[in-house]
């Protein structure tokens, strides 16, 4: 990677993308609803708009924070980006291996063994099983959980949970990582681990995604920031700024500005 | 900007982990298969793993453990054998239990692959929406767990066949191309089902009638010949009919089968595959938007 042409610079180039959910009426699709359906000769299907013609760009070796309350589009924009979720119109292009770590669980299976859910998660996301023996150590370093890997993931608490799932994705080494609301799970010396983890993979050009309701994480960690709202982007600028004026829309004034809404609750 | 040499090294051409993608609208419509396949390839330990997983997490807290893979089939023989033995007036004897057995043993791996596979996609839940890979390993893992619970059942068939008097021979190696034809109809009939339960989570329980049917109406609780004719037209519609017969050649007979059954039965077994591959594959980007 000597030259970086002009796109190359650009990690992630989201165009206008809009995604939306098709759902029947019915809680789940049955063959038996729609027997009913067709003997009716009506066609039930409600179309959900979770993102509505967003469009940004996230640079080589910048961390960008996405912030935005329940239901707003951001963990279907993460796995739009993540090529999980095709859009339904717009274009997204990602240059680089992308890791996700999303909203908790990559993946994991609660009644295989900690041990078994690594291999399985790893081997799905493209390693190689001597990749995998190479980092298995590395993971269950980081996560610190050695006396736990060969217990059923039931048995974890969720901040374990959480542990394991960051050590994962970190050990990809992926060019893009993509975090969504996960690295609020662990205890406070765990969170300035990662944070620190995070901060090394900028330094080595890689590029964040980070989705969080911690405000205080986005403004000290992240280069620009994203505000979606209601399935649109609201606003891109400076973490401050939006962070900003999110709080100003969530009717938090300045003086109430404390741990509750800065941190993670 | 230092750029640094780490990441390019395990850089990949392929769908799932290439330099460069582009998502683009997409709804139904077959992938690039080429880089499809090769990502397929790349990730086929992640299937054995699965399906290794699978195998382990079956069984995983009555008492016999592991022995349940065989005693299971046994029982279930036994069973079957006891019933048609009543309905019949004359007794089978051990011969026909060898058909009985053998028969049965080869047909559940066709129905284990599919009753597995059904909920494959749609109990793969976070795995799906949480990672891109090709879906297919997923019903792919099924049938290889089938094909691993089937294995050991040849192993108890073994004093079965040579109690009822059969010696091997070299006819015997037809076993070999035989099972790969079954396995490629369980692989299309799982791709089938795993993508159909995707769209109608009715699926499941109308297939566990289904299979039933198809046993009874499969030569397997009795020979081919007995069929009347009334009844010939399940056996041409029955895509393991010529597979079956074929099989009980083998076994039964100890002769080599019918280059007619064969075609037949390789017939069917590519038609099935294909089409429950290409509507798996086109589908599968979907699945994501369904679950």
């Amino acid at each position: 990677m000597s030259s970086l042409s002009a796109s190359d610079r650009v990690r992630i180039r989201v165009q206008d993308v809009s995604v939306t959910y098709r759902t029947s009426l019915e809680k789940a699709p049955t063959l038996r609803g729609t027997l009913l359906r067709l003997g009716r000769r009506e066609r039930v299907i409600r179309e959900i708009p979770a993102l509505r013609g967003v469009s940004f760009e996230v640079p080589h070796g910048k961390v960008m924070g996405v912030v935005g309350a329940n239901g707003a589009g951001k963990s279907t924009l993460m796995r739009t980006v993540a090529g999980i979720l095709p859009p339904t119109t717009g274009r997204v292009e990602v240059n680089g291996r992308v890791s996700t770590l999303l909203s908790l669980g990559v993946g994991f299976n609660r009644k295989l063994t900690g041990r078994e859910n690594v291999v399985l998660g790893g081997l799905a996301a493209g390693l190689t099983r001597a990749e995998l023996d190479s980092k298995y150590d590395e993971i269950v370093e980081f996560a610190e959980l050695e006396e736990f890997m060969d217990m059923p993931m039931q048995t974890y608490s969720s901040g374990m949970y959480g542990r394991l799932a960051f050590a994962v994705s970190m050990a990809m080494r992926p060019d893009i990582l993509i975090i969504d609301e996960a690295l609020s799970v662990g205890d406070a010396r765990f969170r300035r681990k990662s944070f620190k983890r995070m901060r090394e993979l900028c330094e080595e050009d890689r590029t964040i995604l980070l989705v969080s309701h911690a405000l205080g994480t986005i403004e000290k960690l992240c280069d620009e920031c994203i505000w979606m709202h209601k399935g649109e982007l609201r606003m891109w600028d400076e973490p401050s700024a939006v962070v900003d004026a999110y709080t100003d829309f969530l009717g938090v004034k300045d003086e109430e500005r404390d741990p509750v809404t800065m941190e993670d609750v | 900007m230092t750029a640094p040499t780490a990441p390019t090294r395990e850089r990949r051409e392929d769908e799932f982990s290439a330099v460069s993608h582009v998502y683009e609208p997409h709804r139904v419509g077959l992938p690039p298969l080429g880089p499809y396949l090769r990502g397929l390839w790349r990730r086929r330990e992640f299937m054995f793993e699965l399906s290794r997983t699978e195998l382990r997490a079956q069984h995983f807290n009555t008492v016999f453990g592991q022995i349940w893979l065989v005693l299971n089939p046994l029982l279930l023989a036994c069973v079957y054998f006891i019933l048609v033995d009543i309905l019949r007036s004359r007794s089978g004897g051990i011969e026909f239990f060898a058909h009985l057995m053998s028969s049965l043993f080869i047909f559940q791996f066709v129905t284990d692959s599919m009753r597995q596979a059904v909920k494959s996609v749609t109990g793969g839940g976070k795995l799906i929406l949480n990672t891109a890979f090709p879906r297919v390993m997923l019903p792919g893992a099924s049938v290889l767990t089938a094909f691993k619970r089937f294995l050991p059942t040849l192993l108890i068939f073994i004093p079965v066949y040579f109690a009822a008097g059969h010696r091997p021979g070299f006819e015997l190696l037809w076993v070999v191309p035989v099972v790969a034809l079954f396995g490629l109809v369980a692989s299309g009939l799982a791709m089938l089902v795993a993508a159909g339960q995707v769209y109608f989570r009715d699926l499941k329980n109308f297939l566990t009638y289904a299979l039933r049917i198809w046993l009874y109406g499969s030569p397997i609780l009795y020979h081919e010949s007995q069929v009347p004719d009334r009844y010939h037209f399940l056996l041409v519609l029955n895509p393991v009919a010529p597979l079956l017969a074929a099989w009980s050649d083998i076994i039964d007979k100890g002769i080599a089968p019918s280059a007619g059954d064969l075609a037949l039965g390789a017939a069917w077994g590519v038609a099935l595959f294909l089409v429950g591959g290409l509507f798996f594959i086109s589908r599968e980007r979907e699945f994501a938007v369904r679950l």
